[in-house]
């Protein structure tokens, strides 16, 4: 027998995956990175992973990335993966960002707003250089300032925008909030939905949207009422207890962004709001969430759709990285049987062409459907 | 394997499935939405036949897993490693000895059982997705069995190519009434669906859809009364078990000779050969 194409996948599988374990370790004179390194100094890493995983747990997300090799979508793949199997004994108590024990807080639109504004440990007006100092593996930092005084809780501040009715009233959702992961999802309809698919969203995917839907054909700049980051605690209601109990405490980024609506025919002109919520510090992906949360709900107000940012089923068919990727890296599965057909087809209808006194068929036109 | 539950989904999950998989039985052909987890293989690797098997799988079940025909390439031997990691059932590679047969792009040869099953991983569930602007819109045309759109597809292949060119996945309707993407099997195993002793079972993941052939049910290949659905026969040869009415994947020559040609379905191919030995 000759060369019969892919057999033995078995023994391929196995000695692949030895391969990658090693080139995982790599050179063994280094040593090996422990999960409190990567949970303790790559925290942003830390936190895209748990927000596209979708599970708020800062160890097993930085065991996905030592298993990944630091592949950030790849470690996203493996917390969802984990996280399905779990058992879902009760579904938190919505969390009250007001309550946030806040180390971040930025509005701009309010130059003295209350509650005051804190830049935080953030990267803005950094200078982006390089800073050799970090190559030697022991660097100490310059303290930062001590304080004992926390920054005090503070209203949100699109409670002032509203408190003038000049912000649409926040819909309030009418019963339990639906999940996408347990039940098949209907997002036109459903906004809680969408929420959910944006906040697990890929966060490239969803910049470039936010950055596409100021073509919209409303054309208005879109402000950031607020963006705060910090730790809100999440409570659940357990059913024998009369009162909820706290369970412990997540760090999240909140971004509410407020756009102008020129009005309708029922509604007079005023602020509409995004909202995006994402884990961890984040302010690109919460607030590019914000801006397509916003974006997504043209058809609710009546807005002309023209960039695909506003087309719901556009993006939420796109955000989920898991399911975009899945999709292109199936491309590399054997598709012999359609190609087999496909190609049947095309030298069937290029002999007959051929056999025919007509002039040949043009090869783009014989593409009978697309490879699934 | 190690903190998981048997067959890898947790019961609620399995029951949830099930329950849309009856719903599905129920009225052939029609889509089931379903909440379709998060699974441990990529989405667009079979997602949703694998949780359609991994709700219907038992202890005494065994599991045969295909892929283009082939058991032994990569995928199928993948999925059938995590069905043994996480079930203990036992595998084969034989179509007569399998309970529950999942399968990509392909039917086995080998007639199918009643006391048998086979699970389609489906990438698009959706025949009228190419016709339909959205899927509310592909919804009502299914309602109204309002199926002119894709007569018109086929028809203006005709008008162009002279011949309906749907070489896979070629869509069928199912007990008279709903309109059925059979997956991107080729358009020579569509027959085979039409009155099948087994359970059809078809699993879209990313989709989030399950749909279903009951046993014993008509699955018919749309056509024209002057242009009726047709597999033309290939004429050619398998080289190793001489078999002429099987499914043959082209093996490219690597000197730049002729191809030949070989059974797709590695099972039938190996199966024929070994009654060939026995009986010379």
């Amino acid at each position: 027998m000759v060369h019969v194409p892919v057999k033995g996948g078995d023994g391929a599988i196995e000695s692949a995956h030895r391969w990658l374990a090693e080139t995982r370790r790599g050179d063994l004179s280094v040593r090996e990175l422990e999960l409190d390194q990567i949970a303790g100094q790559l925290g942003r890493a830390v936190d895209r992973v748990m927000s596209e995983g979708s599970l708020y747990d800062p160890r097993l997300a930085a065991l996905a990335l030592k298993q990944a090799q630091g592949d950030i979508s790849e470690a996203a793949f493996l917390l969802r993966a984990y996280r399905t199997t779990l058992p879902r004994f009760f579904y938190s108590c919505p969390i009250d960002t007001e309550k946030m024990r806040l180390y971040r807080r930025v509005s701009g639109v309010f130059k003295d707003v209350p509650g005051g504004q804190y830049l935080g440990p953030t990267y803005d007006y950094t200078h982006r250089l390089l800073d050799f100092g970090l190559e030697s593996a022991d660097t100490e930092p310059v303290p930062a300032d001590e304080t004992d005084e926390e920054i005090p809780l503070a209203p949100r501040v699109n409670a002032f925008l509203s408190a003038e009715g000049l912000v649409e009233e926040s819909p309030v959702p009418q019963g339990e909030a639906k999940d996408l992961t347990r039940e098949a999802a209907d997002f036109a309809s459903h906004r809680d939905q969408r929420l959910q698919g944006l906040a697990r969203g890929d966060e490239g995917f969803l910049i470039a949207m936010a950055y596409a839907s100021k073509h919209d054909a409303t054309g208005a700049h879109p402000f950031v009422a607020e963006t705060r980051a910090g730790e809100v605690p999440v409570s659940v209601e357990v059913p024998e207890l009369a009162f909820s109990i706290d369970i412990g405490e997540i760090i999240v980024t909140e971004c509410q962004m407020v756009n102008k609506f020129k009005g309708s025919k029922r509604t007079p002109p005023q602020f509409t709001m995004g909202y995006g919520l994402v884990f961890g510090q984040n302010d690109r992906k919460s607030m590019a969430m914000a801006l397509v949360d916003r974006a997504t709900r043209a058809r609710e107000l009546g807005e002309d759709e023209n960039t695909p940012a506003q087309n719901i089923e556009f993006v939420m068919e796109l955000c989920d990285n898991v399911q975009t990727s899945g999709y292109l890296e199936h491309l590399k599965l054997p598709h012999y049987v359609d190609f087999q057909g496909d190609l049947e087809a095309i030298r069937r209808m290029r002999r007959e062409a051929s056999d025919s006194a007509e002039e040949p068929l043009q090869a783009e036109e014989s593409a009978p459907e697309a490879a699934a | 394997m190690n903190g998981y539950n048997f067959a890898y989904l947790d019961e609620g999950t399995k029951r949830m499935i099930r329950r849309a998989i009856l719903k599905a039985v129920a009225i052939p052909g029609h889509q089931i939405p379903f909440g379709s987890r998060e699974m441990p293989l990529p989405y667009g690797w079979g997602t949703g036949g694998i949780q359609v098997t991994a709700a219907i799988i038992g202890r005494p079940d065994t599991l045969k897993v295909i892929d283009q025909g082939s058991d032994e390439a990569t995928n199928p031997s993948s999925i059938r490693r995590f069905f043994a990691a996480v079930s203990k059932i036992s595998t084969t590679t034989r179509t007569v000895d399998a309970s529950i047969i999942q399968t990509r792009h392909r039917i086995p040869e080998t007639p199918l059982r009643a006391d048998q099953i086979i699970v389609y991983q489906v990438p698009q569930p959706e025949p009228l997705a190419k016709l339909a602007p959205d899927s509310v819109e592909a919804r009502r045309m299914h309602a109204l069995a309002d199926y002119g759109l894709i007569y018109v597809r086929l028809y203006e292949d005709i008008a162009r190519f002279g011949r309906i060119a749907v070489s896979y996945d070629y869509p069928v309707m199912v007990n008279n009434r709903y309109l059925m993407a059979p997956t991107p099997i080729p358009a020579f195993d569509t027959p085979k669906m039409n009155m099948m002793p087994a359970l059809q079972l078809f699993g879209a993941g990313r989709q989030r859809t399950i749909y279903a052939v009951p046993p014993y049910t008509s699955v018919k290949p749309l056509e024209f009364s002057d242009f009726p659905f047709d597999v033309e026969s290939h004429g050619r040869t398998c080289r190793l078990c001489g078999a002429t009415d099987s499914y043959l994947d082209e093996i490219i020559a690597q000197d730049g000779g002729d191809s030949t040609y070989v059974c797709s379905d590695t099972d039938f191919c190996e199966t024929q050969r070994s009654q060939q030995t026995e009986n010379p």
